[in-house]
């Protein structure tokens, strides 16, 4: 095997993992399409459709988040251990918002499901709504910090009651950053939402919907953007915490996501650039009226993913600083896996892009002709 | 390190993971048959073009659908798990467990979800070979997961291929090719994949013989029927065959699991295989109660021929493995404690020298570290007597998987005969029997898993890593909202799903 740098490693499995969580972010179209059901559904008719267009995609945003977890545990074990048994409840949350979503696809519709089929589409609201919430405010926290204390063994004490859940529901600019950031990604998701519904469903079955959804899209859109500013806002002004010797001592430093732009300007370029593609697609799908404005929003938010990613760890940061003990804080170069591991990870990642190359064909084949009524009236469907 | 240790918590934790495997495990065992029969039923439509082929094909792969998401909205929380109740476990050994289940994800679970949308509603989507394909895509996705999840469960078992490092204080990643060709995982991979193929096809037997009861879809039954009771008897096959394999390996790598589904306290050679026997419950290995109560079937020799391949061969005992056997030439938790709490004490040592800046001390206490580190997991331990996992649990779930494992060949080959034979529809007693075959292959796969988790005790990973140590610093009051949310989430979903599933039994295939 060839000896790559350690460090390389280290910032290559970091750019991994942020690949990974940035396509989450686009595919919560999924969870967007759900929480908009009730708004633009109106009809039997034109639920089956959201639901069964959105069906076709549920299991390939699910498994991007459990991809999600998995690189974490194999490249970041101490972040794994740290995190998830930390801030336990933000985390039991999330997972419960999407085991709920699991069944609801494949229940909702069938005879004798116990609950009612409104049931499940109130678990798949919680999901496209909470859950997104909850991750936006955890994923908040790699600004922001969080309340743990690792020992010599590296095991984590966490010191906030809440276990996680300080991160929205504590009295504090943090909590308002990381309820922006995640009301952001709501909301950000409800527009991807409409935009992949009209790309998707022959509109001409339901037009009253279609008219429905590019509202949507545009009302959405709208009202994300404000939560957008307070975040890159706060990040122009906010402290952070830096890695300020060769020993790895962690200090507080102001400025310090201003510095870490002003360090690494590509940044700067992947989030206009994001922002960009963004009002670009909102733009062709609610005004102009076209069924493609996916095609810009979709890689607009992984640009804004990336940059929510890569912002916290790059420049000597520690991407999850504790409020309880800077010294705990987990960098890129403490909370890593072995070299030995990362070099095994990074041969077995070369097979992604054969894994997203047929994910692609797939989804082209099966896309190519629309949702239409027929496709939801078969016994099979959902 | 072992100091604020809430026994009550990591009971409550083990709870909630086993109640969450045992869930898991009662769906995926069914996709993992299920996925190949389907994809030999999609063959033959293929192959025919026959439109009742195309039918059967399509009712069972509606029942498959909707066994399938409830095992991954279990399989979610496994992984999460991991991270939320384990977290101590997750910084020690997620150098290595870590790799098999990300790569779980990337080589797996993408092929299962992104042709598993084909499958399902390819129909009038795609050309009929990539759909055809796609079905087997599915089937070959969801084993491979199944090889991924079982490396990192072997492991748990059988820990090679890594070395503890002081530094970091966890256990490090030294040969991945170790780690993912460990005998342990190939043996375990085929022992649960054969099994689960098992399941699928009495899955079929079962829900087929009630519609040959009630006298409905009789064409599509009987045709169901053979291709199951063909691929559940090769599996069957199999299985046994495989199961004699993995009660070898376990007495070479997990000689205490064996001794205790066994019930076997006092070692000995040509030691027998119990047929059947009550075990004692209040028996402990330093009091002198007998082992089982009244009179046992034994089969003299036999569990030394399978645990060493010889008849002659010393199987120890709990009692040798807890006190050790000098005889023998074995070494007990007893002698294994005492050097476990050297290796601690040196660990401590090696670090205060080096927060002193002493690089001549750290040297010394590194090297005495070096020398008692495999035994390090022991020196966590409380009593010598903790090493052994409960006895009767394991013992009786060995005892029902091996006997309900070996009564279901012989199901099979009465359904083909009679098939044969082309009596079947008025053997009432065997469709009667068939309908709850399924019930009891259910059990039989749960019970395989209490024995090789439950066998395992207290080790979270076999000699490194007791579970006290493995655990998250939670309160038991948190863990045991979060058991009792679970288990009433589960439950409800579970109950959803039974309905759902009896409700498409009922209706049956498509109309023609």
């Amino acid at each position: 095997m060839i000896a790559f740098e350690y460090t390389t490693l280290q910032h290559l499995w970091w750019l991994i993992v942020a690949v990974v969580g940035s396509l989450f972010l686009f595919l919560t179209f999924v969870q967007g399409g759900q929480s908009l059901l009730w708004q633009v559904a109106k009809t039997e008719t034109e639920k089956n459709l959201v639901i069964n267009s959105l069906g076709r995609k549920w299991e390939l945003a699910f498994t991007t988040l459990v991809l999600f977890g998995g690189a974490l545990f194999a490249s970041f074990p101490k972040f794994y251990a740290t995190s998830f048994g930390g801030a336990y409840w933000v985390w039991m949350l999330i997972l419960f918002s999407f085991i709920i979503q699991a069944v609801s696809y494949e229940f909702r519709k069938k005879p004798w499901n116990i609950f009612g089929s409104s049931v499940y589409e109130f678990f798949l609201f919680i999901n496209g709504v909470l859950g997104i919430l909850l991750i936006g405010a955890a994923v908040g926290t790699l600004y922001t910090g969080a309340n743990f204390v690792l020992d010599a063994n590296n095991f984590v004490t966490w010191t906030h009651p809440y276990r996680g859940l300080e991160a929205v529901f504590s009295l504090s600019l943090a909590s308002v950053f990381n309820i922006s950031l995640g009301l952001f990604l709501v909301f950000n998701a409800r527009t991807l939402g409409a935009m992949y519904l009209v790309s998707n469903i022959e509109l001409g079955h339901a037009p009253e919907m279609a008219g429905r959804l590019r509202a949507a899209c545009r009302l959405n859109c709208l009202i994300s953007l404000p939560f957008l500013l307070v975040i890159v806002g706060s990040l122009l002004f906010m402290r952070g915490y830096g890695i300020v010797d060769d020993q790895g001592t962690i200090e507080s430093i102001s400025f310090k996501f201003l510095r870490n732009l002003i360090a690494n300007p590509w940044l700067i370029l992947l989030l206009v650039g994001g922002v960009g593609l963004l009002l670009v697609g909102a733009w062709k799908t609610s005004i102009v009226g076209e069924t493609r404005g996916i095609w810009f929003s979709g890689p607009g938010t992984v640009f804004i993913g990336l940059t929510v990613f890569l912002l916290p760890a790059l420049n000597r940061t520690p991407f999850y600083p504790s409020l309880a003990d800077p010294q705990s804080s987990l960098t890129i170069y403490n909370a890593s896996s072995s070299p030995y591991t990362l070099t095994v990870m990074t041969y077995v990642a070369m097979v992604i892009p054969l894994v997203l190359a047929y994910i692609s064909y797939v989804w082209w084949l099966m896309d190519r002709k629309k949702m239409t009524i027929e496709d939801t009236e078969d016994r099979s469907s959902y | 390190m072992v100091e604020n240790i809430d026994p009550s918590m990591v009971h409550w934790a083990r709870a909630q993971f086993a109640m969450t495997a045992m869930y898991h495990w009662l769906f995926v065992p069914l996709t993992l048959g299920l996925s190949w029969i389907l994809a030999f039923y999609h063959t033959i439509y293929f192959k025919t073009g026959s439109e009742e082929w195309r039918r059967l094909t399509k009712f069972w792969m509606k029942l498959f659908a909707v066994n399938f998401v409830i095992g991954i909205a279990t399989g979610l929380i496994l992984e999460f798990q991991f991270g939320t109740n384990w977290s101590n476990y997750s910084w020690m050994v997620g150098d290595i467990f870590g790799a098999p289940l990300a790569i779980e994800g990337i080589v797996a679970f993408f092929l299962e979800a992104t042709f598993f949308a084909v499958m399902f509603f390819g129909w009038n989507r795609v050309s009929k070979g990539f759909h055809l394909f796609s079905t087997w895509m599915v089937a070959a996705a969801s084993s491979l997961s199944a090889v991924w999840i079982l490396i990192a469960n072997s492991w748990m078992q059988y820990p090679i291929g890594q070395v503890f490092n002081p530094e970091t204080a966890r256990f490090e990643m030294e040969s991945f090719f170790t780690v993912i060709f460990s005998p342990y995982a190939i043996n375990k991979f085929v022992h649960a994949t054969s099994s689960s193929m098992i399941m699928g096809s009495l899955f079929v037997l079962s829900v087929s013989s009630w519609f040959l009861l009630r006298g409905r879809h009789v064409l599509l039954a009987k045709r169901s029927i053979v291709v199951a009771a063909i691929f559940g008897l090769f599996a069957s096959a199999f299985t046994i065959f495989n199961g004699d394999e993995s009660a070898y390996e376990i007495a070479q790598v997990q000689p205490m699991k064996l001794a205790a589904f066994e019930g076997l306290y006092e070692g000995e050679r040509r030691a027998g295989l119990v047929a059947f026997g009550i075990i004692n419950r209040d028996k402990q290995v330093y009091d002198e109660q007998e082992a089982f109560v009244g009179r046992t079937l034994q089969i003299p020799g036999a569990l030394s021929l399978l645990a060493n391949r010889s008849i002659d061969s010393f199987v120890p005992g709990m009692k040798d493995l807890v006190y050790g056997n000098a005889e023998e030439n074995i070494l007990g938790s007893a002698q294994k404690m005492y050097r476990g709490k050297q290796a601690v004490a040196s660990l401590n040592a090696l670090r205060e020298a080096r927060a002193n800046g002493d690089a001549e001390a750290a040297a010394v206490h590194l090297a005495e570290f070096n020398q008692f580190k495999e035994f390090l997991g022991y020196g966590y331990l409380d009593r010598p007597e903790d090493a052994i996992p409960p006895v009767a649990l394991t013992f009786n779930a060995f005892h029902i998987m091996v006997a309900l494992g070996t009564l279901f060949p012989l199901i099979f080959l009465a359904y083909l005969y009679f098939s044969y034979k082309g009596t079947l529809e008025t053997r009432k007693w065997l469709l009667g029997f068939g309908t709850i075959t399924y019930v009891l292959g259910m059990i039989a796969s749960q019970a395989g898993w209490i024995v090789a988790e439950v066998g395992r005790q207290p080790w979270a990973i076999q000699g490194l890593l007791p579970v006290t140590i493995a655990r998250t610093n939670l309160t038991t009051g948190t863990v045991q909202t979060t058991f009792f949310l679970f288990l009433a989430l589960f439950t409800l979903l579970f109950l959803a799903k039974i309905s759902i599933l009896t409700k498409q039994i009922i209706i049956g295939p498509e109309e023609k």
